[in-house]
C-alpha cells in the first residue's frame, strides 16, 4: 500500500520561470541591458554630468557644440555634444530616460490596475456589469490611441500627471480585454466551482483564486504596453503636447533637434532617438521572452 | 422529523429555460439522508444527479433556476436564505468534492494556503490554528509526511492525493453533508478502495452524512446504504442498497445493473439497454424511460407516481419480479 510517491522538493515556480527565462542568450542580453538602462534613469541625476533642468547652469555660448567639444570656459567635456541652449546631450539624454522610463512604468501600473480590476470583474460577474464595462472598452479600442491622448492632452494642457492620465485613458483597454477573456476561460475551471463550493466571498475568489490565473497573458501584454507606453509619450512631447520644455524628455529632445538635423547637426536629434530606440527594443525583447516562457504551447520541451 | 435526518430534499424542481425550450434537469426529486448515512445517486450523465447536487448547495447557474421543492438542511430550508447566509452554508454545514481531483485545486496556490482559507472562511481562528487544523484533515485522510504536504503545491500530488486532499479540504469544518460527485471516477480502482473505505470510515465516525454521485453501481454497492436511482430528471426507484440493488423492481435499475460486466455469464454479450438517453428538451409522454423499456404498455403514457412497493420507493406501473430479474445476479 503505497501511498506517498517519491516527493522531491520540486522547484519553486519562480525558479523555473527564471531557468526558462534565461535560456535564450538574446533575451538575457535585453534584460542586461534594460536593468542598465532602469539603473541610470533611477540614478540619472547622480551620474549625469550636469543638472539639464538648471536654467542657470546653462550657457548659449556652449549651444549646438559637436560631441567632443569642451565648453567655453573648459569645465566640461560634452560627449554627446548639447542642444541649441547650450545643454549637455548625454545629461539630457540620462534625464529624458529618467522621466520616459518613469511615465511608461507608473501610466502601465495605473492602467494595469484599473484595467485589471475591471476586467476581472466583467470575466467574473457577467450580465450587464459585463456588457457596460467592454462596450466602453470596444467604443475606446476603436479609437486609434493617438487621436485620444492628443484630444486628453489638448484639453488638460501639459504635465507629467496629464500625460499620464491620458496614457491611462489610452491603455487600460487592453489589459481589461485581456484578463477578462482570461477569467472567462478560468472561471469555467473546477478549481473556482470548488472555491466558490468553500462558501469563500467573490472578492476573495475574484482576486484570489481567478488573478493569479489570468496573469501570465496580462504580464506579456503589460511589459509590452510600456513600451508602446514610452513610444507615445515621445510621440506625444515630440508633437509639443507632452511634457513640459523644461523637463524634456526624450520625445522632446529629438523634437528639439530635428530642425537642425538637415544643417548637419545630427546629434541633437539622433542621440535621444538612439535612446529611446534601445529602450523600446529591450523592453520589446524582455516582453517577447516573457511570452514564449508563460505561454505553455510556444514552450519546446 | 427526527434529530438523526440530516438532509431532506421535497420535490426539488430545477429547470432550465433555454432557447429550445424548458429543460426539467431535475423533476419531483425527493430523498432523505440520516446522520452518518451514505445515500448513492445512481443514473446515467444527463440524468440530473449532479444538477441534484448543485442544487442542494445553491450552485445553480444561470438560465438555471430552482422552481420547486424544499431542501431541508437539519429543519431549515435552504430556498428561504438569502445569497450571504447561504455561502456561509456552503464549505461549512454542506461540502462539496468533485470529479476531477486534477482540477478542483488551484494550481497557483500553496495546499496550505488553500486549506487555510476554507478554514478562515467560516470560523475565526488564528492562521496558526488554522495551519494546525489543516495538518490534522491531512492526517485524517491518511497523508503522510503532512508538513511537507502543505508546503506543496497541486502539481507536486498524484491524482489520488489530490483527491485526499479535496477531502480533507471538505472535512475541515466538519460539515454536517457531504455531497461527493463522481470522486472516484478519475482514478485508479485500487486508491478508489481505499478512498471509499476512508470516506465510509470517516463518515461513521462524526455522523457526517454523504451523498455519492455516481453511474457506477458496483461503488454505491460496496459503500452505501441507500440508493436512489434516476432518470431524465426523476427518481425511479429508491430504497436501501440491498433492496434495490438485489431485487431491482424498475426495469431501468435492473437494465442499468444487467448492463455491468460481471464474472458470472463469461463469454456471452453483456445485456444493454436499448436506444439512447432521450433528450430532455422532448421526453416521451408519461414515463421518460417507455421508449427504451421491453415492459411498456399503453398504460405507460400516463406519468407514473413515485409509490411505496416492497419496501421502497418506486416509479413504475409495472414492477419486475424477482425471477426476471436474478437472472442476471
Amino acid at each position: 500500500m503505497e501511498l506517498t510517491p517519491a516527493f522531491e522538493v520540486a522547484e519553486t515556480p519562480w525558479q523555473r520561470f527564471a531557468r526558462n527565462f534565461f535560456g535564450s542568450k538574446i533575451a538575457t542580453a535585453g534584460f542586461v541591458l534594460l536593468v542598465l538602462i532602469v539603473l541610470a534613469a533611477i540614478f540619472a541625476p547622480a551620474i549625469s554630468p550636469q543638472n539639464p533642468y538648471d536654467l542657470a547652469k546653462l550657457d548659449v555660448m556652449d549651444s549646438r557644440l559637436e560631441p567632443g567639444q569642451k565648453s567655453v570656459d573648459a569645465s566640461m567635456t560634452y560627449l554627446l555634444g548639447t542642444d541649441d541652449q547650450g545643454r549637455d546631450m548625454l545629461s539630457a539624454i540620462l534625464y529624458g530616460i529618467r522621466i520616459s522610463v518613469m511615465v511608461g512604468v507608473v501610466s502601465t501600473i495605473i492602467a494595469l490596475s484599473l484595467g485589471l480590476t475591471l476586467g476581472l470583474l466583467a470575466g467574473y460577474a457577467d450580465g450587464r456589469i459585463e456588457a457596460f464595462i467592454m462596450r466602453v472598452a470596444d467604443i475606446q479600442l476603436s479609437f486609434p490611441p493617438i487621436l485620444i491622448a492628443l484630444i486628453l492632452l489638448a484639453l488638460t494642457g501639459r504635465g507629467i500627471d496629464k500625460i499620464i492620465i491620458a496614457l491611462v485613458a489610452v491603455q487600460w483597454a487592453y489589459y481589461a480585454r485581456t484578463t477578462r477573456s482570461a477569467a472567462l476561460v478560468e472561471r469555467k475551471k473546477e478549481y473556482i466551482e470548488a472555491a466558490t463550493a468553500l462558501g469563500l466571498s467573490p472578492l476573495r475568489i475574484m482576486f484570489r483564486h481567478l488573478l493569479p490565473n489570468c496573469l501570465p497573458p496580462l504580464i506579456v501584454v503589460a511589459a509590452l504596453q510600456v513600451a508602446s507606453a514610452i513610444s507615445l509619450e515621445a510621440t506625444l512631447s515630440f508633437l509639443g503636447l507632452g511634457l513640459p520644455i523644461t523637463e524634456p524628455s526624450l520625445g522632446l529632445l529629438i523634437a528639439n533637434g530635428f530642425q537642425y538635423l538637415l544643417s548637419g547637426k545630427y546629434w541633437i536629434s539622433v542621440f535621444p532617438g538612439i535612446a529611446l530606440l534601445v529602450t523600446v527594443v529591450t523592453i520589446n525583447l524582455v516582453a517577447d521572452q516573457l511570452r514564449d516562457v508563460l505561454n505553455p504551447r510556444l514552450q519546446t520541451q | 422529523m427526527d434529530n438523526t435526518t440530516t438532509l431532506v430534499v421535497n420535490n426539488l424542481q430545477t429547470q432550465f429555460a433555454t432557447r429550445a425550450g424548458l429543460v426539467k434537469a431535475v423533476d419531483q426529486v425527493s430523498f432523505s439522508v440520516k446522520r452518518g448515512e451514505i445515500m448513492g445517486l445512481v443514473g446515467e450523465s444527463g440524468s440530473g444527479k449532479s444538477m441534484t447536487g448543485y442544487s442542494i448547495m445553491g450552485l445553480v447557474d444561470a438560465p438555471g433556476k430552482i422552481v420547486g421543492g424544499e431542501i431541508l438542511l437539519q429543519g431549515k430550508n435552504l430556498r428561504d436564505l438569502p445569497a450571504e447566509a447561504m455561502r456561509k452554508i456552503r464549505g461549512n454545514r454542506i461540502a462539496m468534492i468533485f470529479q476531477d481531483p486534477m482540477m478542483t485545486l488551484n494550481p497557483v496556490l500553496r495546499i496550505d494556503t488553500q486549506m487555510m482559507e476554507a478554514v478562515r472562511a467560516h470560523q475565526d481562528v488564528s492562521r496558526m490554528v488554522a495551519r494546525e487544523m489543516s495538518r490534522e484533515a491531512l492526517v485524517r485522510v491518511g497523508i503522510a509526511s503532512p508538513d511537507e504536504r502543505l508546503q506543496a503545491y497541486p502539481h507536486q500530488f498524484s491524482g489520488g492525493m489530490r483527491q485526499r486532499v479535496a477531502i480533507a479540504i471538505a472535512l475541515l469544518n466538519q460539515p454536517d453533508l457531504i455531497i461527493c460527485d463522481e470522486p472516484t471516477t478519475a482514478l485508479d480502482v485500487t486508491i478508489q478502495g481505499q478512498i471509499l473505505y476512508e470516506m465510509q470510515k470517516l463518515c461513521r465516525e462524526s455522523g457526517t452524512a454523504l451523498i455519492w454521485i455516481t453511474h457506477d453501481l458496483s461503488v454505491v454497492a460496496g459503500l452505501a446504504d441507500t440508493v436512489s436511482v434516476m432518470y431524465a430528471g426523476r427518481i425511479v426507484e429508491s430504497g436501501t442498497v440491498q433492496q434495490v440493488l438485489d431485487h431491482p423492481r424498475h426495469p431501468y435499475t435492473y437494465g442499468l445493473i444487467a448492463s455491468a460486466p460481471s464474472r458470472n455469464p463469461r463469454g456471452q454479450p453483456l445485456q444493454q439497454i436499448p436506444g439512447m438517453t432521450p433528450s430532455l428538451l422532448n421526453l416521451p409522454d408519461g414515463c421518460a424511460f417507455r421508449t427504451r423499456c421491453a415492459h411498456a404498455t399503453a398504460e405507460c403514457q400516463q406519468t407514473p407516481q413515485l409509490r411505496e412497493v416492497e419496501q421502497r420507493m418506486l416509479r413504475c406501473f409495472h414492477p419486475l419480479r424477482d425471477s426476471v430479474a436474478e437472472v442476471v445476479s
